[in-house]
């Protein structure tokens, strides 16, 4: 049992590379094999993932709006995302007849790739990090603003005017709230002093960032989770889908496969975000530790990194629902009004505070 | 001034929001209040609501009576012609002739349930009932004859 718990990832990748080198000479060659089998297992992860979401989205919206989700397809209608899937893999992709061919066949593949890229700096557990790169926090917010280039591909090549103006409504959008993401992401690299998301996880030994940094840092994370869900179209910000109201907005033309890539890189969205929301202000896989009580903390040790990681994810990614089912939708007007009036000066002000706690050393 | 609103704004916002999500939190952690009719599956045990209009019946009291007095009042008042009333001459024991009822047609298919024959009847001789289960494979079946054979009209029925 102890030793379940104490497994670590190192020992599988290490045994894997020696594996390898042992039975192909070629460095390069090994290389290349661990990266498609790295490819392989996030893309399967990917799926089970968007599955997973997809089917917890239902059921939570549910009970919330006080019903039951699906119950009928598979044990209380685990399968239906399955059934969904697979009835738009029937469907006849259409590509409208005055159509960008080249940037509307273009577009899903844009929204998704980017979506995936983002997930390589991501530590899921300890020792468990597809790329520890010494930028990992400026690569994230840096891959994530280029989804805007596929969502903007697909309003304008669908040559329909209100997709057109569903794709400009979200690139306002998200442009804009980049910039409050940005200042959170920075208040907590001003403390820890590094962007790469190993130190990160690791400063938060003695504690997480949320409760550490308190107050400035808990203002952070209010901005962080408002300013994603906007990042992600979703919640009460996603006038540019409007399910009711611009049909589906960018993405009205789309059917059949490419459809489905949409909605796939929504949900990586939502989990990337709630996985770096876990990561820099929850601790990533960093136990709850409280600074210096050694017994609290190695009992705290015993439960598995990645049992907490994928719990503080699971956590934010259920608030961000909740944020779905409870708010109505903003106007476009408003949703910029929240963003350029209340939490751009707000963040400003908030790293001015953040930078003096951390030069004076007032957090724990 | 501006910067006690801004603050005010803000402040207000964040409570009715709270506000907002306690409401959702709390139908997400009490199950008990689903209102979902689990409809295959509850059969048994289903119980309509008192004022659910299912299909028009005409109800026999004892001795086979009904309250039908041939007035034609619901033929009149279905809109798409759903009933038909065929009446005859019934010779009365103090020698009159008066005008009964001789079978009460009734076109399941055609009726779109509006409960206008209902409210027009003025001696209460039908009523909406509770079932709603009418899928049949056959539409002859659907055309449904009221009155019971042999049934008469009750005593003191105008």
């Amino acid at each position: 049992m102890k030793l379940l718990l104490a497994y670590s990832f190192a020992n599988l990748t290490s045994a894997i590379h020696s594996g390898l080198s042992g039975s192909m000479g070629n460095e390069t060659l090994v290389l290349i094999t661990e990266m498609v089998i790295t490819g392989i297992c996030l893309l399967g992860f990917l799926v089970i993932l968007s599955f997973f979401l997809g089917y917890m989205e239902r059921k939570v919206a549910a009970f919330m709006q006080i019903r039951l989700g699906p119950n009928r397809v598979g044990p209380k209608g685990s399968l239906q995302i399955v059934a969904d899937t697979v009835k738009l893999l029937f469907k006849e992709g259409l590509t409208p007849d005055a159509s960008d061919k080249f940037l509307f066949n273009l577009a899903p593949f844009i929204v998704v790739v980017t979506s995936m890229l983002v997930m390589a700096p991501m530590a899921f557990a300890k020792g468990f990090q597809i790329w520890d790169l010494n930028i990992g926090i400026l690569y994230v917010s840096s891959i994530s603003s280029m989804g805007v280039i596929g969502i903007l591909m697909a309003g304008w090549s669908s040559n329909n005017k209100y997709s057109l103006l569903g794709a400009m409504r979200s690139g306002a959008q998200i442009v804009s709230y980049e910039l409050s993401i940005g200042l959170s992401l920075i208040s907590i690299v001003i403390l820890t002093g590094s962007l790469r998301i190993s130190d990160i996880v690791m400063s938060q030994q003695n504690g997480w960032w949320l409760f550490k940094g308190h107050i400035p840092v808990i203002i952070s994370f209010i901005i962080f989770i408002i300013a994603s869900t906007a990042e992600i179209n979703r919640a009460p910000f996603d006038l540019a889908e409007a399910e009711s109201e611009l049909t589906a907005g960018f993405h009205t033309e789309y059917s059949g496969m490419k459809f489905a890539m949409f909605l796939l890189s929504e949900y990586i969205n939502l989990f990337v975000v709630s996985a770096i929301a876990a990561t820099i202000f929850l601790g990533g896989w960093m136990p709850f530790h409280i600074g210096s009580w050694e017994g609290f903390n190695h009992i705290m040790d015993y439960i598995p990194s990645s049992l907490w990681f994928f719990g503080k994810t699971f956590f934010i990614i259920f608030v961000i629902m909740w944020f779905r089912w409870t708010f109505p939708r903003l106007r476009v007007d408003q949703l910029l009004n929240l963003e350029w009036k209340y939490l751009l000066p707000i963040s400003m002000v908030n790293i001015l505070l953040v930078t003096l706690i951390a030069i004076m050393g007032w957090h724990f | 001034m501006f910067l006690k609103d801004y603050f005010s704004t803000i402040y207000k916002s964040v409570r009715s929001l709270l506000k907002g999500m306690k409401l959702t939190g709390y139908y997400f952690t009490h199950p008990k209040e689903i209102v979902t009719e689990q409809y295959p599956d509850n059969r048994g045990t289903l119980k309509m609501a008192d004022r659910f209009r299912g299909e028009v019946v005409m109800p026999h009291f004892e001795g086979n009576e009904h309250r039908c007095t041939g007035c034609q009042a619901c033929e009149i008042a279905c809109p798409n012609g759903t009933i038909k009333i065929i009446t005859k001459q019934e010779l009365q024991p103090d020698g009159k002739k008066k005008k009964r009822l001789d079978t009460f047609v009734y076109h399941l298919e055609l009726c779109t349930m509006c409960n206008l024959c209902v409210v027009a009847c003025p001696s209460d001789a039908i009523v909406m009932a509770q079932t709603f289960e009418h899928s049949v494979y056959d539409k002859k079946q659907l055309k449904k004859i009221l009155n019971k054979p042999d049934s008469k009209l009750m005593e003191g029925v105008e």
